[in-house]
Parts: C-alpha cells; sequence; structure tokens
C-alpha cells in the first residue's frame, strides 16, 4: 500500500535512517541557476543574500525536490581568507591564484574570523531567511570544504601535493588552522538554520590519494573534525571515487556519502548499505545533453540500483549541477524522480545479481 | 612488462625518487641485459603509460601520477640537462589551462612530455584572444590544453573558431575532468584527440608526428 505524502524532510530523515519513505528523495543541488531564475548575472546573484534565497525558493518550487542549497561557491571559503575569486558569466566562481606562495607561511597563517567576514555572514543571512521561510519541512543544506581539502585552492594542488609528501610538519600545521576554521564554519551555518553540512573532500578520493597515505591525513582530519560539527554530515568527493573507502567512511561519523557516475551505484550501495546514505549519482556533465528520454532512463536506472530499502537520495554526483543543463531537462528529472522514485519501488535493478 | 619497466614503476609509485634514479643509471649504463634491452625513453614512457591506465582503473591515484611525473622529470633534467631547451627540431608545441587556475594536469602532462624528450612552452592560464596571440606568434602547430571545468572545455569551441578565422589550424589536444565525464565532448569542442589519462598526450603526439611529415604545410 502507497503511504502518505510526507514533507521533505521526513522524507529525507526517512531515508537517511534506512528506511523507505513515500518516495525517493530528490535533491537538485543548483546554485547558479538561481539566478536565471531572478534575471540576473551569476556575480549580481550571489552579492546579496536576498537574491539567493529568492532563487533558491522558486527552484523549490518549480522542481519538487527535496532541498534548499545554501551554497554559494567553492572559493567562498578563501574569499573569506582574502583570496580572489573569478566571476564569469557561465561558470561557477572560480578561486584567483594561490595565497599561500610558500610553504613557509603556514607557520604563520590565521584562520579568518566568521564573524567578521562579510561572505560568510552573508551565506548565514540567506542561511537564516531560508530557515524562517521553510521551518522544519524543507532541509537546508550547508556546505564547508574539508580542511584537508581546502589548501588546493590555497596554495595549488602541485604545491599542495608536494607538502603533503614532503613537508609532514607544515602540513600538520595547515590541518590544525584549517580544521579549527571548519569547525567554527559549518558550526555556524548550523546555528542559521541550515539543517546538515556537506563537507566536501575531494582531495580524500580513493582516485586522488593512494589509501595508506588518506588513512594518516584526510581520514583522521575528517574523524577529528566531522565529530565536532553539531548537526548531520555527508561527505562529498565531488564526482570522484570512494567505493574503495566504504570499509573506513562510517566511522568519520558521516551519516551520507556523495558518489560518483564512475563507479556502479548497486555495488555502493552494497558497500555502504545500512551505514551511509548514498547521495547520487546522475552525470551533471552528460547531463546537458540529456533529453527528456535520456533524463528519464537515468534517473530510472539510479533509482532501480539505489533505491530498495531507502538509505538513497537521487541527486548529481558532483554536489553542483552545472549551469549548461537547461530547465527542461531538471524538470523532466524531477518528473521522473516523483514517478518511478514512488514506494514501493515498482521499478528494480536487472543487472542485480 | 619486463622487470625493469615494473621496478621504476614501483619505485615511482613508492615515491622512492633515489631506486627510481638507481634504475634510470642501470638502464644508462646497460649494467644487466634486462636493463640494457630497454631505452629510457621506453622505460618512463612504459612505466607512466601504465600509472595512467592504473589512475583509469582507480587501482593508481592522482597524487602518485603527480608525483610519479614529477620524479621522471626531476631526475631526467638532472641527468640530461640539455633535454629542456628547445632544440629545434620536432613540433613546436605549447600547453596551457584555459580560463582556470587549476594546474595540476597541465603540470602532469608537462612533466610526462619532458620526461620523454619533448620541449614545449608553457602558456600557463589563459584566455582565447590570448591564445590565439601565442599561437601565431610562436607557430604553435601541437597546441596542448589542460581544463577541469565544463565552461572552459565548451570554451575550446570558441578558441578553434578563432584559431581558423586567423588562418591558423594547429592540433588541439586536450584533456582533463569534463572529457572523462563525456567520452565525446573533445569531438563537440573541435579537438583533434584526447587521452584518458596524462601519459596518453605522449602516445598522441608522436602519432600525430608521425602522419605528419611536411609541418609547414600543415599550419
Amino acid at each position: 500500500m502507497a503511504q502518505p505524502q510526507l514533507t521533505s524532510m521526513q522524507r529525507v530523515l526517512t531515508t537517511l535512517s534506512h528506511k523507505e519513505p513515500d518516495r525517493v528523495p530528490l535533491f537538485l543541488l543548483l546554485t547558479m541557476h538561481g539566478a536565471k531564475e531572478l534575471g540576473i548575472s551569476i556575480k549580481e546573484y550571489f552579492s546579496k543574500a536576498e537574491y539567493v534565497v529568492e532563487g533558491q525558493l522558486r527552484m523549490l518550487k518549480k522542481y519538487r525536490h527535496d532541498c534548499l542549497y545554501n551554497f554559494y561557491y567553492a572559493p567562498l571559503e578563501v574569499e573569506a581568507w582574502g583570496a580572489d575569486v573569478i566571476f564569469r558569466e557561465d561558470c561557477p566562481p572560480n578561486s584567483g591564484a594561490p595565497f599561500i606562495r610558500k610553504a613557509d607561511q603556514i607557520k604563520s597563517l590565521r584562520p579568518p574570523s566568521v564573524k567578521g567576514s562579510r561572505v560568510l555572514q552573508k551565506t548565514l543571512e540567506s542561511g537564516r531567511s531560508l530557515k524562517a521561510a521553510v521551518g522544519d519541512t524543507v532541509p537546508i543544506i550547508g556546505v564547508v570544504m574539508s580542511p584537508f581539502s581546502l589548501p588546493v585552492m590555497q596554495m595549488g594542488f602541485d604545491k599542495y601535493l608536494e607538502l603533503i609528501f614532503e613537508e609532514p610538519a607544515l602540513f600538520e600545521r595547515l590541518m590544525e588552522v584549517n580544521e579549527a576554521f571548519c569547525i567554527e564554519w559549518a558550526n555556524a551555518q548550523l546555528a542559521s538554520g541550515v539543517t546538515a553540512i556537506v563537507y566536501f573532500d575531494p582531495v580524500s578520493s580513493s582516485s586522488i590519494i593512494p589509501r595508506e597515505t588518506f588513512m594518516r591525513t584526510g581520514f583522521n582530519v575528517a574523524r577529528r573534525v566531522i565529530p565536532r560539527i553539531k548537526g548531520p554530515v555527508a561527505m562529498h568527493f565531488a564526482s570522484e571515487r570512494c567505493l574503495p573507502m566504504a570499509d573506513v567512511l562510517p566511522d568519520t561519523g558521516a551519516l551520507a556519502v556523495g558518489v560518483s557516475s564512475m563507479e556502479c551505484l548497486a555495488a555502493l550501495k552494497k558497500a555502504y548499505g545500512g551505514k551511509m546514505a548514498l547521495v547520487g549519482n546522475l552525470n551533471g556533465i552528460e547531463m546537458r545533453t540529456w533529453n527528456a528520454a535520456a533524463a528519464t532512463n537515468a534517473v530510472r536506472d539510479a533509482i532501480a540500483k539505489g533505491g530498495a530499502g531507502g538509505g538513497f537520495i537521487l541527486s548529481d554526483n558532483h554536489g553542483e549541477i552545472p549551469w549548461q543543463v537547461p530547465e527542461q531537462t531538471l524538470l523532466a528529472i524531477s518528473e521522473a524522480a516523483h514517478t518511478l522514485g514512488r514506494y514501493p519501488l515498482a521499478i528494480a535493478d536487472n543487472n542485480a545479481a | 612488462m619486463s622487470s625493469v619497466v615494473n621496478r621504476f614503476k614501483n619505485a615511482l609509485l613508492s615515491l622512492d625518487n633515489i631506486k627510481a634514479r638507481e634504475i634510470i643509471l642501470e638502464v644508462i649504463n646497460q649494467a644487466t641485459p634486462e636493463a640494457a634491452s630497454v631505452t629510457i625513453e621506453e622505460l618512463i614512457y612504459r612505466s607512466m603509460s601504465d600509472i595512467g591506465e592504473g589512475w583509469e582503473n582507480d587501482a593508481v591515484t592522482l597524487a602518485q601520477v603527480y608525483m610519479s611525473g614529477r620524479i621522471c622529470e626531476t631526475l631526467m633534467l638532472d641527468l640530461f640537462p640539455e633535454i629542456g631547451a628547445e632544440s629545434g627540431k620536432g613540433p613546436k608545441m605549447a600547453i596551457t589551462v584555459l580560463d582556470d587556475f587549476h594546474l595540476l594536469g597541465k603540470r602532469i602532462v608537462k612533466s610526462i612530455l619532458i620526461s620523454n624528450g619533448f620541449h614545449l612552452l608553457d602558456y600557463g592560464t589563459t584566455n582565447v584572444e590570448q591564445l590565439v596571440e601565442r599561437v601565431k606568434k610562436d607557430g604553435i602547430q601541437i597546441l596542448l590544453i589542460s581544463v577541469l571545468m565544463l565552461p572552459s572545455a565548451l570554451r575550446i569551441k570558441e578558441l578553434r573558431k578563432a584559431l581558423t578565422a586567423a588562418g591558423l589550424r594547429p592540433y588541439i589536444v586536450v584533456g582533463g575532468a569534463p572529457f572523462r565525464f563525456d567520452r565525446n565532448l573533445y569531438l563537440e569542442v573541435g579537438a583533434d584527440a584526447t587521452g584518458a589519462h596524462a601519459a596518453d598526450a605522449v602516445g598522441i603526439v608522436k602519432g600525430i608526428i608521425s602522419t605528419e611529415t611536411q609541418w609547414h604545410s600543415h599550419n
């Protein structure tokens, strides 16, 4: 028998407890598309909290999905540290040149004050407004860059990898500074009304660093930081792989994990099932070329592989849908999720063992 | 795979630059029949190709790919300082990141090409307009472009159009995340080739060179 319709919050909480709600929750992790809704540039859109609030609320209504995404852009945090952010008309704001130019600068590095940062305060303001608008009916998702992945923007990826492998003392010092900032920033967002935090940590992915390095670096950082974040946390690897980490990732305390389209959702479900909910894994790059049929097929395939038993939120695989994905594709994804995602599921993974 | 290549690959994956140097010296000195059976170029190319394929299969990580390339580049420039200099032979090549500050992919490809004896100009981060000017000024025949963001990948289409309008037709070889997630994207943006991993750049460049005997008629 079909279940009564739940609020988005009830739907998400049910699936996070590895039970089947009324239908598979859908997170369309839309950021820049809010600017399209308001008919303004991406730069102007992110200049005021009220624009982000209006954009998120309009998209919630239009696409009938299950979250509000209080995420502005990846370099927001390094902007608070004093770095440049480069805005373009058709892509996410990008971090400018790294501000740690020599590893020695790490010795005297100090984190920014959340209270004193205009851009961070703006994000908290939109978090408060979104909470005022939806109360406890819709989860509001906030974002932090993990202390372990932030240095890619702080000092450049190549220099950071060299630091990890060749300068262990400076690496530990950088983690100490970044961890303090990350915890303060995550908790400030939760205090503003955000429901849960996505902990973006692509450098920890099994595609990026060897497991033994991960176990002594990114894993330890996550285990130190996530338990000190006073709310639910999802780890996300921004399109990169995480299947080989299924045996240890639940030990971080995170409740959910953002998964890649490069890995089989059925295999991920088997590995993480009952321990961490999966969020994913529609291919955001391919999505811009999908017609309605392709969108429906992708949704069907994902739900068939990931939906059974709950513990699954349908989403894109990167944590941000590209600007180039058109409205009609998003509507097609939403329609398919509403029809095909209803529990008990009528679709099953034909390839499942 | 011969055991000398395997040993070299394992030294790179363990980030053991001392062992890697010892193996290169074995090959230079033809210390054993096995070491004499490969050239240094083969040693590096085969090791890095295998490492690149390992990354594709999730058996090797990006950090290992980068650090391996860096070890190879450092060793080769140390043992053969002349390889970093412009020889005047071979195609005119340049590498760049388009509209972006994510430089790791470019750095890896550059290391691998230098380690294989190629010379190439490094344009750093550029935009379409700057790139057309530089390709024209330097007479570039093979242009390698690394991107991380989808819009940067799509901008290569504008670049191709602008190059054509300027009467230029260099080979464009592209790589980076958007091309991994959409295998046909390189054709859509007007590139000539893409690689699944950084070491593919060596094979692609060699392939282009083998088909082009008259570079002046191509450009």
